[in-house]
């Protein structure tokens, strides 16, 4: 059916035009260079728009930044450089992925502790149980017909 | 009794962390500087207005405010009026940090509304404003002797910002304010030449 053959087509040229609908149209020399430097700004906070990575902000800082990290691969820092440099800066706050720290600790921490005192709860309710049914002679379980 | 004791333990402690985060949550929107204890940046910038450039090893050694402005910043125009009279108080050194403007707009605000700062300097690409941590201007850095970022301040310098977070973390002699020597140092070496 030719609709459906139209819908295919459209769909297949979103999807190509997609690049060229990103705010940031830069493309460096090393396709290698290029992967880094799109994977980067993606994990990076526009820190005027906060809910954004520079990757999607129009916004004019987060051009800057987006110039400081490609300058920063074309001189030929490694990515956790290229992180340390802006944490440095702007603090953890930049990071999407968070690093630990001791003053972060407790909320990486957290999922586990609860996991824990769920653990030690749900053990405690079982035993308990488990010591009502043993010393319960009052009712049968399983009253006979 | 023995059975309630974990779960009004757990509910203290869900209060507890509730009531911190509620008494904290003011503060949310601004972000801490990663500088804060830690060694100003070190920049030579282009004089706004002029062909030299300022370096800011020349303020070595006296506490001073650096202050991050734009004319495209409605914020910059609400405190302009404080910076004034921080200025006029002369307590310490304004250095005026013109982020990402234009030249002629910039010298034409300070010819408008007067001119607050010892010395402003362009940063025209917002390079330096990176090193900075600069998000968004207003922002206002404190300074110490030893080249130490103090404090910043992001938002509109107010009379009570001014009073409690920067001089408040000045040294201090009787009067409350900056010791005499100090001051006379402050202020003397930059109004003299670099001023546009």
């Amino acid at each position: 059916m030719p609709w459906q053959r139209w819908c295919r087509a459209g769909l297949v040229a979103l999807l190509l035009s997609n690049s060229a609908l990103a705010i940031d149209p830069v493309e460096l020399s090393d396709p290698a260079l290029q992967q880094r430097y799109r994977d980067l700004t993606h994990e990076l906070r526009c820190m005027q728009c906060q809910n954004q990575s520079i990757a999607d902000s129009p916004v004019g800082l987060a051009g800057d930044l987006r110039r400081e990290v490609r300058e920063l691969l074309e001189s030929g820092k490694t990515d956790a450089q290229i992180r340390e440099h802006l944490r440095s800066r702007y603090g953890d706050f930049i990071l999407f992925r968070p690093v630990f720290n001791w003053r972060n600790a407790w909320l990486w921490a957290a999922p586990v502790i609860l996991l824990l005192i769920g653990l030690a709860v749900a053990v405690r309710v079982l035993r308990q149980r488990a010591r009502l049914a043993a010393t319960d002679t009052s009712l049968p379980d399983d009253p006979a017909p | 009794m023995n059975r309630f004791l974990l779960p009004s333990g757990l509910f203290l402690l869900l209060v507890i962390v509730l009531y911190v985060g509620i008494q904290r949550a003011p503060q949310k929107t601004v972000i801490p500087s990663a500088l804060l204890g830690k060694p100003a940046p070190q920049f030579t910038l282009p004089v706004l207005g002029s062909n030299e450039s300022f370096s800011s090893a020349s303020l070595a050694g006296r506490w001073h405010a650096v202050n991050v402005w734009g004319t495209w910043c409605p914020e910059c125009r609400v405190e302009h009026d404080m910076l004034l009279r921080i200025a006029d108080s002369g307590t310490l050194p304004l250095i005026g940090f013109n982020w990402k403007d234009d030249d002629a707009a910039a010298l034409r605000w300070l010819a408008e509304l007067g001119n607050p700062y010892s010395v402003v300097v362009a940063d025209r690409d917002g390079r330096e404003a990176i090193d900075w941590g600069v998000y968004g201007a207003p922002e206002t850095f404190l300074i110490d002797d030893r080249g130490i970022v103090v404090h910043k301040h992001v938002g509109a310098m107010t009379p009570e910002v001014w009073e409690r977070e920067f001089l408040a973390r000045l040294p201090r002699v009787a009067t409350g304010r900056l010791a005499p020597d100090d001051a006379a140092r402050s202020v003397g070496g930059l109004h003299a030449g670099a001023t546009p």
